[in-house]
């Protein structure tokens, strides 16, 4: 075969593995949805998104569960989003690239290394029980906070770094100090990234059931959350709990595939809402 | 014209780490004249510009030795605040640098830093500003549009408008038409030779013409070194040294 030919085979051949794993890739998520759409579309109705589990959860709907996981959520973005920001303006803008920053940064790392289930036996042993907050929406909170603080860190430091250097001589030179440059035109200017990276990253939070066992959900209650130290349900939880603990795991597959359908269509939601965000305030340009 | 020396160095020597970037730099300003300084790429003048109002200190590794005097006073003293050194020796960078704010709230963000919050006062501010970078006419009914709207020129004008906003006494002007097009440099240049009354004007410049055209003293730099310092009507008709003759016509560099 002369050079040429052969060239073409592997180029034509490279290309041809790249774009298969694109397709797989896309592939695996649209047969995942489909899965849970074709299995759990037939669950949702008004009674299903309203109402309380009825008849040893073989009945009735995920409210509470859709609420609990509201809560949480909400509750580990207002913990988790101060402290991650601050974290990463610390880091990118007033620490100096020395021994401190490359272990506050192991540390970053190695959190985002560790196994979900070991944050929530952790969010047990501190918050839970030795803080004494019981299983409740606040120790809940605090664990998926710490779970997703990695992210927003990672994120709101992507996002600081994409700011151009000038602004922030600019801010200088006209007799700016080192914080109202910081929050005057680097915040507002990484503001943008710094949110949709953190919602994404809430996105996950959403959707962890180790995280929330020992610290926050119940396996069942039909009453809403009356203050931070009630327990709450969860979608992942719930789902966890029909599929295995109840006595009719297969009467009751509808409604896992249901619940699995409206945790999912929860997180896109949510993804959903930080690219419009993004959108809306690229847009913008101004502040 | 007075002779008033505004700011000067004394045996100034810059360093980056190890590496010598300014060596012994003595050189005085007088005030309302504008000076250049010229030389090849890497010769030292825009490390020696920055120097003068502490720009250099947002890097890490950066060092001075010698003097930098604002009316008399060394900027690099122990008890100097950096930030009011910065407020009275302004700067304009090389490319126009504005934030993405509107263009009120550019040219109004050194003076709220400043904790002005009266409207009726940063509007007058704003306005005199605008006038005096000459760019009023440009952007009156626009205020509310976002700054980056603007051409790169009017860009350049609206950052000295800014600059002038806090009523600084020394303008520092880093290759400030380096970027931009013929008519937008003659403009800058044009307000330079106007903001000369009120301010002391230090600019760094690539172009020859241009450092002939609007600076009274022309400072020669070259490897860190001040190699020859003048009048500009002498330094462009009579240079007393070879190298410089050989940089401004254009022999090397």
């Amino acid at each position: 075969m002369d050079l040429g030919r052969k060239r073409q085979l592997v180029q034509g051949m490279a290309f041809f593995i790249i774009r298969s794993s694109a397709v797989m890739i896309c592939a695996a998520l649209a047969i995942m949805l489909g899965f849970i759409l074709i299995r759990g579309y037939r669950a949702i109705n008004w009674t299903f998104l309203t109402q309380p589990p009825m008849e040893a959860m073989t009945k009735g709907g995920i409210f509470p569960a859709i609420a609990g996981t509201l809560y949480l959520t909400l509750g580990a973005f207002l913990i988790a989003f101060p402290l991650g920001v601050a974290s990463a303006i610390y880091i990118s803008e007033y620490a100096r690239e020395g021994k401190l920053v490359r272990i506050i940064r192991l540390g970053i790392n190695n959190l985002a290394g560790v196994p979900s289930v070991v944050f929530g036996l952790f969010g047990l042993g501190l918050f839970v029980v030795f803080l004494g907050f019981g299983s409740s929406i606040l120790s809940g909170s605090l664990t998926l906070a710490f779970l997703i603080l990695p992210v927003i860190i990672g994120a709101s430091e992507e996002a600081l770094k994409a700011v151009p250097q000038t602004y922030r001589e600019a801010s200088l030179a006209l007799g700016g100090t080192k914080w109202q440059t910081i929050y005057k035109v680097v915040l507002p200017a990484a503001l943008p990234g710094i949110l949709t990276g953190s919602i994404l990253g809430i996105g996950r939070a959403a959707g962890e059931t180790a995280p929330i066992m020992f610290t926050a959900a119940a396996f069942y209650t039909a009453r809403l959350p009356s203050s931070i130290f009630d327990e709450v349900m969860a979608l992942p939880y719930h789902i966890y709990v029909l599929a295995t603990a109840g006595t009719h795991i297969e009467e009751t597959r509808h409604l896992q595939y249901g619940t699995a359908l409206v945790l999912i269509g929860l997180v896109l939601g949510i993804n959903l809402v930080a690219i419009i965000m993004r959108t809306r305030m690229r847009r913008k340009e101004t502040y | 014209m007075s002779n008033e020396i505004k700011m000067a160095t004394k045996n100034m020597s810059f360093y980056y780490g190890d590496f010598k970037a300014l060596d012994d730099i003595t050189l005085e300003f007088q005030k309302n004249r504008v000076s250049a300084l010229i030389g090849p790429s890497g010769c030292g003048k825009s490390t020696f510009l920055r120097a003068l109002n502490r720009m250099n200190d947002i890097i890490p590794s950066a060092r001075v030795e010698g003097q930098v005097l604002l009316d008399g006073e060394d900027v690099y003293g122990p008890n100097v605040d950096v930030v009011e050194i910065r407020k009275r020796v302004g700067m304009v960078f090389q490319k126009p640098n504005p934030f993405p704010k509107t263009i009120f709230n550019d040219v109004a963000y050194g003076l709220r830093i400043r904790g002005i919050k009266n409207r009726r006062e940063l509007e007058d501010r704003v306005e005199a500003s605008l006038k005096a970078a000459a760019i009023w006419d440009e952007v009156k009914d626009r205020f509310n549009k976002s700054a980056l709207s603007l051409s790169g020129g009017q860009q350049q004008r609206l950052c000295i408008a800014r600059a002038l906003a806090v009523e600084p006494e020394v303008l520092l002007m880093d290759e400030p038409a380096s970027a931009l097009d013929p008519i937008a440099t003659q403009k800058i240049e044009e307000l330079i030779r106007e903001l000369k009354q009120r301010y002391t004007i230090i600019i760094v410049t690539h172009n020859m013409q241009q450092a002939a055209r609007v600076s009274d003293v022309t400072a020669f730099f070259y490897i860190g070194k001040l190699i020859e310092v003048d009048e500009t009507e002498m330094m462009f008709t009579r240079p007393s040294l070879k190298q410089t003759e050989d940089y401004i016509t254009g022999r090397f560099g």
